[in-house]
């Protein structure tokens, strides 16, 4: 008894340690940053384009489209074929095949940033650059580098959700004469949607915080970009840019953009949850709880 | 006697495991056949080949043949969905999807290339008519099917059956997971829709069989030992193997 007692604190010190840093984290980020947003003003700060840290200027706006925009490609790119990968292997394939395969993709996830990046800029910014004009150095170069980056987690985590639907409904949507096509989208997808939206909440936050590829192909300009093939800052390549050499107000600047980061993320991942909650099934599940709710 | 379901000489083999054996069995239409043997002798094996649903896993091989209204069952993927929607099955657990009550029963519909909202609308309908969940779910058509009471699951999987408008029902333990008065429901129940379809029930419940069916099979290590009337298998066995098994000797 004496003993559980102990494992039981060891681990309870543990984890309150884990959460406590995490505070930290938050909180050192929050009092450094919020001072500047205060003295710009938090709209003038949100909504300028005008990023001049010597001349005082703090303006985060294209920094914050940026995010937004990459973030964006890449989930398009990484769920599409995420996704898809997710269905084939777990829907049309032999399960042998399966267990050769997910391991492989998942080992992708284990390869350094630094290299996707290296990538992107030896291969598909001169694509681009030649193939669609532009500098290369764009949004959409970020966009596909982000979406491969996020590929294996979106889809090792929609194939363990998919895998986790009860096989009786496989059946009994077969012995109804439907097709395994028409089983996956009708009922399988529908069934396994928490995973699949972990899956993408996973993948998002991996795309918003990536930093070292997307500086090596985003090219970094300060410009608010009007198209997918200019080039663009996200908020993480602005701090990971001038961090080295930032004092003053810039320093606590470049808190501030992590604040925001760390809002933006926030949001994208309550609205993520609150999709899930909506969707088909779920919408009539949604519907009928808040009706017993009254 | 026109037969609806016939098998001639079937064998299958999961693998190197013989799971059915010459298997020689002819089913009346509209009433209600029973499969009955101990557990492992082969009921659900013989069942999932009515309507192909073996061939989903892997190392299966059958022989012989399986005549739907005197015609073979092809093997091919052709006529597969086709086979499927004239002979349909109810599982032993309720597996209503993870939808509303509405989308359960509008699945097959659906699936046969039926979209009109009225149309699914008015098959709806019929369909929760035919299994008499119809005045208990009318205002819960957009309720989650997971949310419903055992025996209203079962029933509703029997309703998503009737929409397709099969000719053949196979029910493998269809009461299994149900307690006695959901039951004895399914089985009254089983006897209206008797009226319509072709029934074959598989069950491990003597009293079951003897209750519902009008002709009685018994299996045994993958062989159909006996064949016959109910009244005859129960009360005067041919074959001693049916007459230990129905006295309750061993099972
Ligand atoms: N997928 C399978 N692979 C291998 N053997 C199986 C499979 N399904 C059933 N069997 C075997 O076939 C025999 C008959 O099974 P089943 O038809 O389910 O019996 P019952 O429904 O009468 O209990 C059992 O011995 C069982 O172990
Ligand atoms: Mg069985």
């Amino acid at each position: 008894m004496r003993k559980e007692k102990v494992i039981a604190g060891v681990l309870a010190a543990l984890a309150l340690t884990a959460i406590s840093a995490l505070a930290v984290i938050a909180s050192f980020i929050f009092k450094e940053g919020l001072p500047i947003i205060a003295k710009v003003g938090l709209a003038e700060f949100i909504f300028s384009g005008n990023w001049h840290p010597l001349d005082g200027e703090f303006g985060i706006l294209p920094m914050i489209v940026g995010s937004l925009a990459v973030t964006a490609g890449a989930m398009v790119i990484g769920v599409v074929f995420g996704l898809g990968c997710a269905v084939l292997l777990t829907q049309f394939c032999p399960p042998r095949i399966v267990s050769v395969i997910k391991p492989s993709i998942e080992l992708l996830a284990g390869i350094p940033s630094v290299v996707y990046g290296f990538m992107g800029v030896a291969i598909l910014v001169p694509l681009i650059r030649e193939h669609l004009g532009g500098p290369g150095l764009s949004v959409l170069a970020s966009s596909v580098v982000l979406g491969v980056m996020v590929l294996p987690t979106v889809t090792s985590i929609s194939v363990d959700a998919l895998q986790a639907v009860p096989r009786a409904y496989f059946e009994g949507s077969v012995a109804l004469g439907a097709t395994v096509w028409q089983t996956t989208h009708m009922v399988t997808l529908r069934a396994a949607r928490s995973g699949i939206v972990a899956a993408v909440i996973l993948g998002m936050g991996r795309a918003v915080g990536e930093t070292m590829a997307v500086i090596m192909v985003a090219g970094n300009t300060l410009d608010l970009p009007h198209s997918i093939l200019d080039p663009v800052r996200t908020l993480t390549s602005n701090i990971a840019l001038e961090m080295g050499y930032a004092a003053g107000d810039h320093r606590k600047a470049l808190f501030a953009t992590a604040v925001v980061l760390l809002a933006i993320i926030m949001v994208l991942n309550s609205i993520a949850l609150a999709v899930s909650r909506r969707l088909p099934a779920g919408r009539q599940a949604g519907r009928a709880a808040k009706a017993a709710a009254r | 006697m026109e037969y609806k379901l016939r098998t001639e000489n079937l064998g299958l083999h999961y693998g190197d495991f013989c799971a059915l054996k010459d298997v020689n069995i002819s089913i009346r239409p509209q009433a209600i056949t029973a499969i009955i043997g101990p557990s492992g002798c082969g009921k659900s094996t013989l069942l999932r080949c009515f309507n192909r649903m073996n061939e989903l896993i892997a190392g299966v091989r059958t022989s012989g043949r399986i005549l739907l209204d005197g015609r073979a069952v092809h093997d091919g993927a052709a006529g597969l969905t086709q086979l499927r929607k004239r002979v349909g099955m109810v599982f032993q657990r309720p597996n209503p999807f993870p939808l509303s009550v509405f989308d359960n029963v509008a699945y097959g519909p659906r699936v046969h290339g039926m979209h009109k909202g009225a149309d699914l609308e008015a098959a709806v309908e019929k369909a929760l008519r035919a299994t008499a969940l119809w005045d208990a779910l009318k205002d819960k058509l957009r309720a989650p099917a997971l949310g419903l009471p055992a025996e209203q699951q079962q029933r509703l999987c029997i309703s998503r059956l009737a929409a397709v408008e099969p000719e053949v029902l196979l029910m493998d333990e269809p009461c299994s997971a149900l307690d006695p008065i959901a039951t004895e429901h399914i089985e009254e129940l089983m006897r209206e829709l008797a009226r319509r379809y072709t029934i074959v029930i598989v069950t491990h419940n003597m009293q079951q069989a003897a209750r519902v069916s009008s002709e009685t099979g018994f299996m045994l290590l993958g062989e159909l030992v006996e064949f016959g009337l109910t009244t005859a298998i129960f009360k005067n066995p041919s074959d001693k193997r049916t007459e230990d098994y129905v006295t309750g000797r061993y099972g």
